[in-house]
């Protein structure tokens, strides 16, 4: 299945010592995932502080180590070590089960992003690309939603249990807005499972490698470039409809209604404390993480260069990939230091009334001008003596 | 025999109907709800051995992931933690419950669907295949094969629901 995604005139052997390396890449994505998306975390917090100072004018961190590099990593270890209070009338077990279960839907959910292809080399020679992924399974976008899906349980029982009114109400608005916008970003991956025809986060990256528009007459730096992506394939909306939902998925400013600090002290985690309120603050920025990974790989050409000419392509598709998501993240930092936190039923008017009857009519344009594009009927059915046979396995 | 997919049904079995009774049984509606969705995500997961991904992904996302949090929505709106706003007297519930389920069982063991459990598995690839949103999806929409009434019947069903829905809610507000 090799097709020149890896531009790499090198490739690994399948076979090392009597080892299959291509069986050895999900356990080493495993560690790769969780040290990136936990080591990042204090990484992204100083860029979040110093962006919005840089945005509000100020000097922002710039104590503990160089540029206050260290300040988050200082912060970190006051949590560890701050005094850990439990109010009185709480659900014990669901207080501390809440936390848990938020950081570990925000990890899961990273699990099929396609970081890079490896192109491998078997004995006779032949090439072919692994994608770095810790499963590239043929459900990965419904994957993904899902394990978004289950995030409002950490922020909805968080909410619940703390058995104070400005959690539960942070709480509720929390699995609202989620509830809400989940269909919005659904349609919006919708498109681009009309134009890529798989679910699969591979094959979706795969499917952007193509001259732009899949016009043959340009010229071949275009191919898998900038504009072959599918934020460009798509016309343009998908995108933009995903970006919106993807930061209201995440509780994130403007659309951090949960923990709206003028209304609801701080929302859920109002009595949550040291390492417990750290896990939420955790999952917010590794549920960032995975969203803009997920942005990256569907609308923003995944692990593909920029532009096919070499210097570009020479570089490995980590990078590449890497890059998009940090630029995800400046975005939302960037959204949080200019646009104020939307009302209530400005969020769920803009979810419902625009952004869904948006997306629909948008996948059904891409849907009529894809059977345009390719007239045929779809994918040859399969023989209908042929499916039966699968299904009546063998009777004793 | 002991395999490792034989041992991981045997958890799999165990948490799930724990769970399932512990929905019954928990005194508190929101230990109940979450429970039931630990039982959701054990018969999902328990759909991945039997290589039926797409039907497990449909079931995290649909059950556990939006039925269930409506549910949950739902409780805490009411702020049903007080047990005793639920307990039931002396209906008749619990006899017709028992003798349902009794019959239920009963149907169950003397109907062939437990006794003619396919023993011998059909090739891997084939296996492999079975689940995936493409053999779905290809047999969903062939013409050729019984289901594609089925599935637009169902999608009727559903419009009529949301019909419902938005009639019940727009003549609360009128």
């Amino acid at each position: 299945m090799f097709d020149d995604l890896t531009h790499y005139n090198f490739s690994l052997p399948s076979e090392w010592h009597g080892v299959s390396l291509p069986l050895l890449v999900p356990y080493v994505a495993i560690v790769c995932f969780l040290g990136f998306s936990l080591g990042l975390v204090p990484l992204l917090v100083w860029m979040e502080r110093t962006v919005i100072a840089f945005i509000q004018d100020r000097i922002g961190p710039n104590r503990v180590g160089p540029r206050g590099l260290f300040q988050t990593v200082a912060d970190s270890i006051k949590l560890f070590f701050k005094e850990e209070i439990r109010p009185k009338s709480v659900d014990v077990r669901i207080y501390y089960l809440a936390p848990v279960l938020a950081a570990f839907t925000a990890l899961a959910g990273s699990a099929v992003l396609p970081w890079q292809f490896i192109p491998f080399h078997d004995a006779a020679g032949r090439i072919f690309s692994v994608p770095f992924t810790v499963g590239d399974v043929n459900i990965g976008l419904l994957y993904i939603l899902a394990m978004s899906s289950l995030q409002v349980y950490g922020v909805v029982l968080a909410g619940w249990s703390s058995n104070n009114k400005y959690s539960l109400l942070g709480g509720l608005r929390a699995a609202a807005q989620l509830i809400s916008y989940e269909l919005s970003m659904g349609l919006a991956l919708l498109c681009v499972i009309v134009l890529a025809g798989s679910l699969k986060l591979s094959d979706i990256v795969q499917a952007q490698n193509i001259k732009p528009f899949g016009i043959e007459s340009l010229p071949d730096i275009l191919k898998g470039s900038f504009f072959s992506w599918f934020w460009l394939g798509s016309l343009g909306v998908p995108v933009v409809l995903y970006t919106i939902a993807m930061i209201a998925e995440t509780n994130r400013a403007p659309f951090d209604l949960p923990e709206a600090e003028s209304e609801l002290v701080a929302g859920f985690h109002t009595e949550y404390t040291s390492m417990k309120f750290a896990m939420f603050f955790m999952s917010e920025y590794i549920s960032m993480l995975t969203v803009c990974g997920l942005n990256a790989a569907v609308f923003w050409g995944g692990s593909l260069p920029p532009l096919n000419i070499w210097p570009l392509t020479a570089v490995p598709g980590a990078f590449w990939f890497i890059l998009k998501i940090m630029m995800g993240i400046f975005f939302y930092i960037w959204l949080r230091g200019t646009l104020p936190r939307l009302r209530y039923d400005a969020l769920m008017n803009l979810g419902w009334k625009r952004m869904l009857p948006l997306g629909l009519v948008w996948l059904f344009l891409l849907a009529g001008l894809n059977l345009l594009r390719e007239p045929n009927d779809g994918p040859v059915p399969p023989n209908p003596n042929a499916v039966p046979q699968v299904q009546s396995a063998e009777r004793n | 025999m002991l395999t490792a997919s034989y041992i991981l049904f045997w958890i799999l079995a165990l948490i799930g109907i724990g769970s399932a009774l512990m929905v019954v049984l928990a005194r508190n509606p929101v230990r109940s709800a979450l429970f039931l969705v630990v039982t959701f995500l054990t018969v999902a997961v328990l759909y991945i051995t039997l290589s039926a991904q797409f039907l497990a992904a449909v079931q995290v996302m649909v059950y556990a992931g939006a039925i269930m949090v409506l549910f949950l929505f739902v409780i805490m709106l009411l702020n049903l933690s007080a047990p005793e706003a639920l307990k039931e007297r002396g209906t008749i519930q619990r006899p017709i419950a028992l003798i349902l389920g009794a019959m239920f069982i009963t149907a169950l063991i003397f109907s062939q669907a437990l006794l003619e459990m396919p023993t011998k598995a059909a090739h891997a690839e084939e296996i492999a295949n079975l689940g995936t949103v493409q053999t779905i999806g290809l047999s969903l929409y062939n013409p050729n094969l019984p289901w594609l009434f089925p599935f637009e019947i169902t999608s009727i069903l559903l419009l009529i629901a949301v019909i419902g829905a938005i009639v019940l809610a727009k003549r609360k507000l009128d």
